[in-house]
């Protein structure tokens, strides 16, 4: 995505850069931070999905049938899947964000805990949604 | 205007200095990250008990007030949410001026379109 400017300025007047991602070695902290912007993105494509169902709830029972047929069948409840973990990192990537802006959990072992604390938390979450629809259904 | 340093104010809106607004884009992506917490709750308490009903019954639990209520405050945080974050990667990744701007652009056109769609549908499927 990010791209070379065609006319960049001469090397002494352009902005201080920090070093590139691939310099540094793989860390959880890392693996949350990337994973908090990619549910992100996530997320903001899977807006179509939840317009698409309420449209076709208003517009009448037969583009109902359809993407309720779509929802239920594997493909769509893989990705019902995908959507609630991607759901569940992103609000439990929140809380991690709002706890550091609280100014705690800098330490090297809290942010290794919380890095790792919020994919378990996001796995146990998506699981027990799942576990409560097919136990209601 | 008061010049405050050294640069110019040529330098100034040739891009080189703050817009001053990031202040009020943090403070909005934490107040909708804030609210959709609990919105996010009663979204997947609602979308749980929609598997799986008919047409008749889905419609029915849509257009009660209560689920209706928290499917547009959920929605209006969220859209809002969404389009300040992707503002924010767009930001990131994004250098060549004029393709940041229409990127931008686009990120309001879109996120404004759906928002519009599904209050569109919460509300017809209230009120028909």
């Amino acid at each position: 995505m990010a791209e070379a400017d065609p006319a960049p300025l001469p090397l002494e007047q352009r902005r201080p850069l920090s070093p590139h991602l691939l310099i540094y070695k793989l860390s959880p902290t890392m693996v949350v931070s990337g994973g908090h912007r990619v549910s992100g993105l996530f997320l903001y494509i899977g807006t179509l999905l939840l317009a698409w169902y309420l449209l076709a709830a208003a517009g009448g029972s037969h583009s109902f049938q359809t993407a309720s047929a779509f929802f239920g069948s594997f493909f769509g409840q893989l990705v019902l899947f995908g959507y609630t973990f991607a759901l569940m990192l992103h609000a439990v990537g929140g809380v991690r964000h709002a706890i550091w802006d609280a100014g705690k959990g800098f330490e090297p072992e809290e942010r290794k805990k919380l890095a790792w604390g919020s994919l378990i938390a996001a796995a146990a979450l998506t699981i027990l949604i799942w576990v409560a629809h097919f136990i209601l259904r | 205007m008061k010049q405050s340093s050294l640069k110019s104010p040529l330098a100034r809106v040739k891009s080189l200095g703050s817009a001053r607004s990031g202040t009020m884009h943090a403070w909005r992506l934490r107040l909708t990250a804030f609210a959709l917490l609990p919105l996010t709750f009663a979204f997947v308490v609602i979308v749980v008990s929609l598997a799986g009903r008919d047409y008749d019954s889905a419609r029915a639990l849509l257009g009660s007030p209560g689920p209706a209520i928290l499917l547009i405050l959920f929605v209006g945080a969220g859209i809002w949410h969404m389009t300040l974050g992707m503002q924010a990667i767009i930001e990131d990744y994004v250098h060549v001026e004029h393709k940041k701007l229409m990127s931008l652009i686009a990120n309001i056109c879109f996120s404004t379109l759906i928002g519009v769609s599904i209050i569109y549908a919460l509300l017809r499927l209230s009120f028909t």
